[in-house]
């Protein structure tokens, strides 16, 4: 398929889906993508990254069959990651296997579709309100073509103890595409941790086109983690979009390990005073994958500080992508805004593009933004082996304290402890690979 | 236990070691001094592994076997230890987890059980007592934030827990103050055994005062000019290097 027939695909795929309400939204998004089409390296938002892979293939959407997930997630060491877990399956919310053992009386959290049918209330003030489907392609056929997903709602001052929301793809009968989507609405003074981990069932070709919104009343404090872990022969393109009410404090780190080819946008927006937001990232990526992060922080009201580190990791003929904005409106004053990327080559082959931005309309604020690209020190792989450890273990021991300063802050317990171990595999496959070479 | 015959070699073409001679058994004590740019870095990091140098004549023989062919981690698993002259910071990396890691590397080649987190916890509270470290700094990564003394401490600390058979110190004494100085050399003392041999690589006489040699090699523009016990180390103190230079 070239990228118009790509764009009739997808449009053919459209459902009529939801309640009624939901409609000329999904009317609209399903227009705006028929508009926009796929996205060309000649978009600057796009310029690093071509989805040509992408739009080649026929993708279907699965059927969502949950059999043997179970057995998949227990044999990731996804099982005891949090006590409370959603899973969706090739788009569609899976109630068997929903787990929900300590969730304080008012949360809910439950299949998205249901929401919208049951909790029209709690969901449309807020749904489709804040990812970008007017602009954004991906958002807009997401928007469109969303079956399920997620909705978690935490009342004001409750606390929702360390969740896992798992997107699994089962690519069971060929290549399958799915549209997950989630919405996480925090009301004021309430407190969450979220966990998203997305996956396949096996080293397959599938598509997983996902949108989070994330909405902060004021004082809400959310600590996200994304654990992107998809097949290698996957693709993966995912929105997430926060919005920040006044005092509100976000906390995000987005860890791509997985995908031949993925892109993944974060953006945050404070909407209300004193909001403070930390976006942080590792890619680590090997033999031809593609891994582009975008990131983006709307600095619209006084007084909010924002703090932002993603940390590259580039391997065998793989390309990182790191693209970040800051965007500090006219009327923000007093915006306190830093931006660091840093990336490790550890091949010739390898490559990485960084470009950080910074767009200022305020006199008033203190906003610093620097990248970086570089190679291991040989001083130090040359010190570290001359105490007895090998290549590959210099290299990797060397490689993970880059990646250090992001995993150490993970904090829930178990999930730091999966994440090392997943990253401690995979950087010590590529040293190996680096020994060799 | 060390034989260097005819050593030479260059650095990007550049001949520093111009013929070196060295014999080095267990139990010694051997100090190289010299003037600054003699090849005394350059010798140490030879025998250490270093790439970067190219060595046109000559031969290491290290307990009999050809210690050229060897990779650094290859020679730290046999027993040769380097303490670094400028000791590097490696963000990141935590000491401990850096220590036991080496530490089980080594005793693996030796034919040694691995050591579990105890019996390593238990090793490293002896080890750190001989050079009086502070053992809240191996909670942090390796050299970071560590004053110019505790690097040195670092060093020595390393190489009392790697056990090694031929230790190299590489201007241990440089940028140390008397105290920290008195501490280091009573570590290296504590060290000094039948079974092991040292090479002191310093620029000062001073640092001879606490460790004292068996032998003292003078070395100028990449040849030993001068052997002789310690009293060579004081009459060099007194007449300067132009002495041997000339």
């Amino acid at each position: 398929m070239n990228a118009a027939e790509a764009k009739q695909h997808y449009l053919k795929q459209a459902p009529a889906l939801g309640p009624e309400w939901t409609a000329p939204v999904r009317r609209q998004a399903l227009e705006r993508f028929a508009a926009l089409g796929f996205p060309t390296t000649h978009d600057e938002d796009w310029k690093y990254t071509s989805v040509e892979p992408l739009v080649r293939i026929p993708l279907a959407p699965g059927l969502g069959h949950d059999d043997g997930v179970e057995c998949r997630v227990v044999d990731l060491g996804l099982e005891e990651v949090a006590s409370n877990r959603l899973v969706v399956v090739d788009g569609r919310f899976s109630h068997r296997l929903a787990r929900l053992r300590d969730l304080p009386k008012g949360v809910a959290a439950m299949s998205l579709a249901e929401a919208m049918r049951e909790r029209r209330d709690l969901v449309e003030p807020h749904w489709a309100r804040y990812a970008d489907y007017r602009n954004q392609s991906f958002a807009a056929l997401n928007t469109a073509l969303a079956e399920d997903g997620v909705f978690l709602h935490v009342p004001s001052g409750a606390t929702l103890p360390p969740i896992q929301l798992l997107f699994i793809s089962t690519a069971a009968d060929g290549p399958t595409v799915s549209h997950p989507r989630a919405l996480i609405v925090l009301e004021r003074g309430s407190q969450a941790t979220v966990i998203e981990t997305y996956l396949g069932m096996k080293d397959d070709v599938y598509w997983t086109n996902g949108v989070t919104e994330i909405v902060l009343d004021d004082n809400a404090v959310f600590d996200g983690y994304k654990l992107q872990m998809e097949s290698e022969r996957g693709f993966h393109i995912a929105t997430q979009q926060a919005r920040l009410g006044r005092d509100a404090v976000l906390t995000s780190h987005a860890f791509a390990l997985g995908a031949e080819l993925a892109r993944n946008d974060v953006n945050a927006a404070f909407a209300g005073e004193g909001g403070d937001c930390t976006l942080n990232g590792l890619y680590v990526t090997a033999g031809f994958q593609h891994v582009d992060n975008h990131t983006r922080i709307d600095h619209e009201r006084p007084r909010c500080t924002s703090r932002e580190l993603y940390k590259g990791i580039m391997g065998g003929k793989s390309r990182g992508v790191f693209n970040g904005k800051i965007y500090v409106h006219e009327h923000a004053e007093k915006t306190d805004a830093r931006q660091t990327n840093r990336n490790l080559l550890l091949s010739e082959e390898a490559w990485v593009d960084t470009k950080p931005q910074l767009e200022i309309y305020n006199n008033d604020v203190k906003c610093s933004h620097g990248s970086t690209i570089g190679q291991l020190d040989e001083d130090a792989v040359y010190f570290l082996r001359s105490r007895g450890l090998d290549i590959r273990a210099a290299i990797g021991l060397l490689t993970q304290g880059f990646a250090n300063d992001i995993t150490g802050r993970v904090k829930p317990a178990p999930l730091a402890e999966l994440l090392e171990g997943r990253l401690a595999e995979k950087i010590d496959a590529m040293a190996q690979e680096k020994e060799r070479w | 236990m060390l034989v260097i015959k005819n050593l030479h070699a260059n650095v990007d073409g550049r001949e520093i070691l111009r013929g070196i001679d060295l014999t080095v058994d267990p139990g010694e004590v051997h100090a190289i001094m010299g003037p600054n740019g003699s090849g005394k870095s350059t010798l140490a990091h030879i025998l250490a592994g270093r790439e970067g140098y190219e060595v046109t004549e000559g031969q290491v023989l290290y307990q009999g076997k050809d210690l050229l062919k060897m990779s650094p981690e290859e020679r730290a698993r046999e027993g040769i230890f380097l303490a670094f002259q400028y000791p590097l910071e490696i963000p990141g990396v935590n000491t401990t987890y850096f220590l036991k890691a080496a530490l089980n590397a080594v005793r693996k080649h030796r034919g040694q059980p691995e050591l579990d987190a105890m019996d390593f916890l238990t090793l490293v509270k002896e080890k750190t007592k001989l050079v009086e470290m502070d053992q809240s700094l191996l909670n942090r990564p390796i050299n970071e934030g560590f004053s110019g003394g505790e690097k040195k401490r670092n060093e020595i600390f390393q190489m009392a827990l790697l056990d090694p058979k031929l230790a190299i110190l590489d201007e241990t004494d440089s940028g140390l103050d008397i105290d920290a100085l008195r501490v280091v050399a009573g570590g290296v003392n504590a060290l000094r055994s039948p079974e092991r041999a040292m090479i002191l690589i310093t620029h000062y006489q001073r640092l001879l005062n606490y460790i004292v040699p068996d032998f003292v090699h003078v070395l100028s523009e990449g040849r030993i000019v001068k052997s002789g016990d310690k009293r060579l180390a004081l009459e060099l103190e007194e007449k300067g290097y132009g002495w041997v230079e000339g």
